[in-house]
């Protein structure tokens, strides 16, 4: 019993610790990497797959995936920038690209739930017909002009108390689906649809509602994420996001959290946001060619996934 | 093939499993191994069968001392173990089943279907058993799947084949025909290890039984010297009084009334009700149709009409959370699958069926939460270190227990139990029947769905009997027997 105990512990630490050996071996190598500028530009860099990391946690908590955020992102990006060039108030528009993004994921939601389809497939699908619906509105080429509103370019570029506003959003973002994933009922119901749909669903659980929620907030943070984007562009871009969906599994995975679903922590995949950032910004101010950057990532995501095969 | 394990010892790390267990095994003999749930019964069988190593102790087998470093040399040796929960790959034929693993090939490797049609009819003539080869083994009934089973045991020759609770979700007819199997094949030389909880199995087919009880062997007895009290005894180390709790009901209203209510194909034209306080017992064969009707009752499976009357009121039951919140509450058959989340602790799982009470704003108090789960650990007396172990780390009597707190701290009007003390030893069991009493002496109204007729008799107030999926008798208590249950639910009259 005892052992059991100590092994699950450590299981939990084991994202923590590489994260601190990162660090570690990274200031080392260039220690420039812990300039405040630098760990600045860092937090601004992972906000965009933070946010999207989150909410797939949730996704994949439940055993299911989301294929189609990166693809929400560039639609409610497009759609924002849009309205914005059509006169719409930026701060309107980037709050309605954001329920954009929501009212998208809960599409994913209900055919998942009604529909009984795999998540996989289901997401696969949409995420072609949001990026078709992009390249549509798009005409496949960027919107641009979006006006110089002070609010909207702080939304994006700017700081808050010396912290990049981007940043602020995704911990605020963090906070939240925290708290929601570890104080709240839809939280531990989240887990329990993960761990054992058929026992959730006779203990009462209104599995289906469930899940239109989680994808909603799935598409809810990418749409977010689309507008944090489209501030630091200052346009919209009609391939933008494409394989976020990748990186943002990869933190999940890398932070802990079983792909089939029921076990994780959102705590691990802000580490796993961290650890991919961490890798990016490090190999580039190594000077490492970004061709070498992507099997490291690879390598990297092969060990969290042995490491978490050791805990079952 | 003789068997002699002797003073055999095992742990797991800090947590001693067996200490001291003698056990033997003549040719063509029906041994019985019986015990509480935790005993350490299917930890001696895989320690026989080579999946583990004893610390200490010794297995001679014919004479030899022996050692099997892994399953696979034990299979090969004769031992063939099939377990509770069967090795079936549900997607693959009955034939691909058979031969899983052991397909004969030729030098380039493509299969020999000839071949192994040849041999496997060749075994289902042997078990008299007609199960078409090229069935999708997912589609086959557990009974079959059992059978499955035994004939890839004798394929490979067994000499010994160990039974962990083979009957647990047999029908009546195919227990008929396991038990007829079995004679047959113990006739030939084979012997055979029976691990089932149900007493009156054991009387009827083994010729010795081995009880164990907190991982030492009690005691070895034949058959025809010892008695069902006796191995109680040996089992609790104890005197059980009886095995079922004296039942005084006390009738309130009607609180449930179920009128025609049809699933085409499933069940049809259930009619009954059930006042406060009484026990409702609903028996009949596998396969007739209860749990069905069980479970479109509580809105997991639809039904095509009929009409469910609640307090006097026609009630829509659409899905199970509409179910809880009309004061049903149902507790299923599998309690792995349906009843808990296993990578939960007891806590949250409690907690599931009460989450909206303990979070009326959606963020879950704490506190709340605890007190009521201390409650109701202690009221269903859940034997635990710790309110967070999981809930897969349990024995199977102390699952069950918290499978009932979840739902009897919704405070329900009608509680569901499907087979609630299947799998669970002696001890839990009563402790399970006094809690049924308990909870009736309070006005709940209780349906329980068994498999146990002994159970069904001794706990039910009223019992129905059903046969393909319609009722086919009512019976009171009092005129109730094994017999005229049994009748009914074949189909006589």
């Amino acid at each position: 019993m005892k052992t059991s105990k100590l092994s699950t512990i450590w299981n939990k630490f084991i994202p923590l610790l590489a994260l601190v050996a990162l660090i570690v071996v990274v200031t080392i190598l260039n220690p420039s990497f812990i300039d405040p500028a630098n760990i600045m530009n860092l937090l601004r860099q992972i906000s965009i797959n933070g946010l999207i990391a989150f909410g797939m946690t949730f996704v994949i908590l439940t055993g299911g995936i989301d294929l189609s955020v990166g693809s929400i992102l560039a639609l409610t990006s497009a759609l924002s920038a849009g309205m914005m060039v059509a006169g719409v108030d930026p701060i309107l528009a980037i709050i309605i690209g954001t329920i954009l993004g929501a009212v998208f994921g809960a599409l994913n939601g209900l055919l998942i739930a009604k529909g009984k389809l795999a998540p996989f497939i289901v997401t696969l699908a949409t995420m072609t017909i949001f990026r078709g619906l992009t390249l549509v509105y798009t005409g496949g080429k960027p919107i641009t002009g979006l006006g110089d509103s002070y609010a909207f370019q702080l939304f994006g570029k700017g700081y808050f108390l010396g912290i990049p506003v981007p940043a602020v959003t995704m911990i605020l973002a963090f906070i939240i689906l925290w708290f929601m994933l570890h104080k709240m009922a839809f939280g531990r119901k989240t887990y329990a649809l993960g761990g054992n749909e058929k026992a959730a669903l006779i203990s009462g659980i209104k599995v289906d509602r469930v899940k239109v929620m989680i994808y909603s907030i799935s598409g809810m943070m990418a749409g977010l994420a689309g507008m944090i984007l489209t501030s630091r562009l200052n346009s919209a871009q009609p391939t933008a996001g494409q394989a976020y969906e990748m990186d943002a599994i990869a933190a999940v995975v890398i932070g802990g959290t079983s792909l089939a679903g029921g076990k994780g922590r959102i705590a691990g995949t802000f580490i796993g946001v961290l650890i991919i950032g961490i890798l990016n910004n490090a190999m580039n101010l190594l000077g490492i060619s970004s061709f070498y950057q992507q099997v490291v990532k690879g390598v990297v995501i092969l060990i969290a996934v042995l490491l978490d095969r050791k805990k079952s | 093939m003789q068997i002699l394990m002797e003073n055999i010892h095992k742990a797991f790390g800090a947590n001693k499993v067996l200490e001291g267990v003698n056990f033997e095994l003549e040719p063509g003999e029906i041994h019985a191994l019986m015990g509480e749930n935790g005993a350490g019964k299917s930890t001696l069988m895989n320690i026989l069968t080579g999946l583990f190593h004893q610390d200490q102790g010794k297995i001679t087998i014919d004479g030899k001392e022996t050692k099997f470093s892994d399953s696979k040399q034990a299979e090969e040796a004769g031992l063939a173990f099939i377990r509770q929960e069967l090795n079936i790959w549900p997607q693959m034929t009955v034939l691909e089943n058979l031969f899983i693993g052991k397909e004969k090939r030729n030098a380039l490797g493509v299969l020999k279907e000839k071949e192994m049609k040849t041999l496997a009819d060749d075994v289902f003539k042997r078990l008299n058993i007609s199960i078409p080869l090229n069935k999708e083994a997912g589609k086959c009934s557990v009974g079959e799947q059992q059978m499955i089973e035994i004939a890839k045991a004798l394929m490979l020759d067994a000499e010994v084949i160990i039974m962990d609770e083979p009957t647990a979700a047999l029908t009546d007819r195919e227990i008929r025909m396991l038990f007829k199997i079995m004679k047959e094949l113990t006739a030939t030389g084979v012997s055979l290890v029976y691990i089932s909880h149900r007493m009156e199995e054991n009387f009827e087919m083994c010729d010795r039984i081995t009880v164990m009880r907190d991982g030492v062997s009690v005691a070895t007895s034949f058959i025809k010297d010892t008695s069902f009290d006796e191995i109680v005894k040996q089992m609790v180390g104890r005197e059980l009084e009886d095995r079922y709790p004296e039942r005084n009901p006390k009738y309130g209203e009607t609180v449930m009334e179920v009128k025609g209510l049809t699933r085409a194909g499933v069940f049809e034209d259930i009619h009954f009700s059930i006042k406060e306080g009484e026990i409702l017992g609903v028996s009949g064969l596998m396969g007739a149709g209860r749990t069905e009707i069980m479970r479109a009752l509580f809105g997991i499976d639809p039904y095509d009409r009929g009409e469910i009357i609640m307090n006097g009121k026609p009630i829509s039951i659409k899905n199970p959370s509409s179910a809880a919140k009309q004061g049903l509450a149902f507790i299923t058959e599998d309690r792995k699958d349906e009843g808990l989340v296993l990578d939960f602790s007891i806590r949250e799982n409690i907690a599931l069926t009460n989450l909206e009470s303990f979070a009326p704003n959606g963020v879950v108090k704490e506190k709340d939460e605890k007190q009521f789960v201390n409650m109701m650990v202690e009221r269903l007396k859940v034997k635990t270190a710790s309110h967070e172990t999981k809930a897969g780390n349990l024995s199977g009597g102390n699952q069950q227990k918290v499978v009932i707190a979840k739902w009897v701290g919704t405070s329900p009007k009608v509680l569901i139990m499907d087979e609630p003390t299947r799998g669970i030893d002696v001890g839990a069991k009563r402790e399970i029947y006094n809690l049924m009493n308990e909870l009736t002496e309070r006005g709940l109204a209780i349906i329980m769905v068994s498999s146990d007729l002994p159970e069904v008799l001794g706990m039910s107030d009223r019992i129905l009997v059903i046969h393909e999926g319609k009722i086919s008798g009512e019976l009171s208590k009092e005129e109730a027997t094994q017999e005229k249950i049994m009748t009914f639910a074949t189909g006589g009259n």
